[in-house]
């Protein structure tokens, strides 16, 4: 016997040893993977920034409680970055569901990116929930996806009731982006709505995300003196037009939709948008003691206050640990298909399946958006807040029941 | 009437900010014959030069015209050892090679500018500090235009006139049109090619700064890729000027500003990034060499 087959004989027993040893630590290395996506950087990089944050809230109250363990694997939340950019969207949750097995998708907030995961998620049959995109198409794509947020035929209905009722307004111009499904569909569903209670809509403009410069846009606009311009936007553009329209002396309110939540909202927009009033999910100064304990965690964790689209973030993880603790009470058979071990075995097939049924069955989850009710289009039906703008600082002026 | 004088002041703005970068791309091309692709990309490290040193400089609050002017001369310092760069380590090797070799070359360079700039500031937008906050002024019948606007343009236009003075009246200058006639001759007559060509790109740089400056002051979200569109823009208004004819920039930056202003506000928004090339079509069938481009003969 030479020395080299003595060698191969030794690693041979390694080997073996070492397989013995990581099949037994098996309860150990099992682990429930969420995938997440979002826009971590990009033209409103705040959105995916809020989601993560707000993902790890709920996270944090997982580790502390639980031991971060759910019916005995550990939780691991992945986020993976899309840039703001749809076609990078499908890219990574394609690798989140696919590579990294995970069991349910928590993501996006646009609606465009949204759109262009769910048919991944609803292909491989892995629960996919947006926290916080609008557009209706989202959830249309199939059984497998989940809202957490109002839907924008309902924004579009509040936002033209408060122009036309609260505000007393007539006539408007609206400015929407063409690149994004979002600013489309709300500028529509608003216009059929502020036409059916009487309104007009005098102009319609258009623009494009990452535009710089609306002078031209606004200067058709101010021709026709609307009482108040619609801006169903993303926070980045709606920030700089106020700016430019208040240079060109146009003085009427600037109207909005939840893509204005961002933190960054007045830093670009400045004292321009002072006046201006926006749709959204929540106000930060509700009384609600739940909303109120959620803030108080965030604030401790990155010191500042959360947007709605980080409160919507919280509840959607809150909704999916618990109804993976649900799952592993109730059916601990088929909970153990979610290990990360069963990718791709029919016993994983069997327990997403079931975790879908259960999370279309959540009915009155206490959420700090709200309380949150599925409907069998698996959407969440909540009221919408007015915030206004005032001496730089956003203020709760009404809310609007569905 | 209004409406169409107040376009009109928006889109002379506009246009003045094409003409600075158009003045770069025509420069360089008029003495090398290289279409400088990375030059976008240095109008982007301008406006992201000035952000820094503003944000130096603590300028969140009004620092005053002196303050500005230091952030815009701080801005155009860098991207002129940018452009020098640039040049000595990119463009200088692969002068002697084809021109597609150079082609290539800067559109690697435009490339790594903007990769980079993702790379080290982040793909998220910055704001640029408001170093010299807005204020409006009426013309009369209901015309406004801003006090930055106004900057835009006196910046703008002061850039423009030095730069003719240093071409037409000094001895750089005069050694500058002597290179772009004939690099042999010019060199045979005693002139540093090498040292004109750097000066041209420098000089190019600084202007391309400048303009990052003044659109950060005026539209104030910046971002790496935010010099691709304005780039491509500015060397379709340096053809349609002419290439090469440094006023043919000028008036080739003024004509695309407003015709695409104007293509907004009374045709539709989703042309205004077609209405460049509809317009560079046009010109290369009607008149190949441009607004006020001269015809030469090519020899073969």
């Amino acid at each position: 016997m030479t020395s080299r087959t003595y060698t191969v004989a030794t690693l041979r027993t390694i080997a073996s040893v070492l397989l013995v040893v990581l099949g037994c630590s098996k309860p150990a290395n099992d682990v429930l993977i969420v995938g997440e996506y979002g826009s971590l950087t990009g033209n409103d990089a705040t959105f995916g920034q809020s989601t993560k944050e707000g993902i790890e809230v709920a996270w944090d109250e997982l580790k502390a409680e639980k031991a971060n363990q759910i019916g005995g694997f550990t939780v691991d939340v992945r986020a993976e970055d899309d840039q703001g950019r749809a076609e990078e969207a499908a890219t990574v949750v394609q690798k989140l569901v696919n590579q990294d097995r995970a069991i349910a998708v928590l993501g996006e907030v646009a609606s465009s990116r949204s759109l262009a995961a769910a048919p991944i998620c609803q292909a491989a049959g892995v629960p996919m929930i947006t926290p916080s995109s609008t557009n209706p198409r989202v959830t249309q794509v199939g059984d497998f996806v989940f809202r957490m947020c109002f839907l924008d035929d309902f924004q579009g209905r509040a936002m033209a009731r408060f122009t036309a009722e609260n505000l007393g307004i007539k006539s408007v111009a609206v400015l929407k982006d063409v690149k994004s499904d979002y600013s489309v569909g709300l500028a529509q569903y608003f216009t059929d709505n502020f036409t059916a209670l009487g309104g007009t809509v005098v102009v319609e403009q258009s623009y494009s995300a990452g535009d710089q410069d609306f002078r031209a846009q606004l200067t058709a606009i101010k021709a026709r003196s609307p009482q108040a311009i619609v801006i169903p936007g993303y926070y980045t553009e709606a920030g700089l037009i106020g700016r430019q329209a208040r240079e060109l002396g146009i003085t009427v309110p600037l109207i909005g939709g939840d893509g204005w939540e961002s933190e960054q909202l007045l830093q670009i927009g400045g004292d321009a948008l002072n006046g201006c009033y926006y749709t959204n999910h929540w106000a930060l100064d509700a009384p609600d003691p739940r909303l109120q304990e959620f803030l108080k965690k965030y604030r401790a964790r990155y010191g500042k206050d959360p947007d709605a689209i980080g409160g919507l973030a919280y509840d959607a993880a809150r909704v999916l640990f618990q109804t993976l603790e649900q799952l592993a009470a109730e059916d601990p058979q088929t909970f153990q298909g979610l290990s990360s071990r069963k990718a791709n075995t029919p016993e994983r097939q069997a327990a997403t399946k079931k975790l879908r049924d259960l999370i279309a069955a959540t009915r009155n989850f206490p959420g700090v958006s709200g309380t949150i009710t599925l409907d069998e289009n698996r959407n969440a039906s909540k009221p919408a807040v007015v915030i206004e703008v005032k001496d730089g600082k956003k203020v709760y002026n009404t809310s609007i029941q569905p | 009437m209004s409406e169409f004088f107040q376009q009109l002041v928006n889109g002379i703005t506009w246009g003045s900010v094409y003409a600075l970068i158009a003045l770069g791309y025509t420069m360089v091309y008029g003495i090398l014959r290289l279409i400088n692709f990375a030059h976008g990309d240095v109008y982007m490290l301008g406006a992201f030069f000035g952000y820094f040193v503003a944000r130096a400089l603590g300028a969140t609050q009004e620092p005053g015209l002196l303050g500005a002017l230091l952030v815009l001369l701080a801005a155009m310092a860098g991207c002129g050892a940018v452009g020098f760069v640039i040049e000595r380590f990119a463009y200088k090797p692969v002068r002697r090679s084809s021109r597609l070799a150079a082609l290539i070359t800067a559109i690697g360079v435009s490339l790594l500018l903007e990769n980079g700039g993702i790379l080290v500031f982040g793909a998220d937008p910055k704001f640029f500090p408001q170093i010299i906050p807005s204020r409006n002024l009426s013309l009369g019948g209901g015309v406004t235009i801003s006090n930055q606007q106004i900057i835009i343009l006196s910046v703008s236009l002061v850039l423009m006139v030095g730069l003719r003075f240093i071409v037409l009246h000094t001895r750089v200058g005069k050694a500058m049109r002597a290179v772009s006639y004939n690099h042999t001759a010019a060199a045979l007559m005693g002139i540093s090619v090498d040292r004109i060509v750097t000066f041209t790109f420098v000089l190019g740089s600084v202007l391309a700064a400048a303009a990052g400056v003044l659109v950060g002051l005026q539209n104030p979200k910046i971002e790496p890729l935010m010099g691709i569109m304005p780039g491509l823009k500015a060397f379709v208004a340096a053809v349609l000027g002419g290439i090469g004819n440094i006023p043919g920039a000028v008036l080739g930056g003024l004509v695309m500003g407003i015709t695409e202003v104007m293509v907004v506000g009374y045709l539709s928004p989703s042309y205004r990034d077609a209405i460049a090339f509809v317009l560079l079509i046009i010109i290369l069938l009607v008149r190949p060499a441009g607004l006020l481009g001269k015809y030469s003969a090519e020899k073969v």
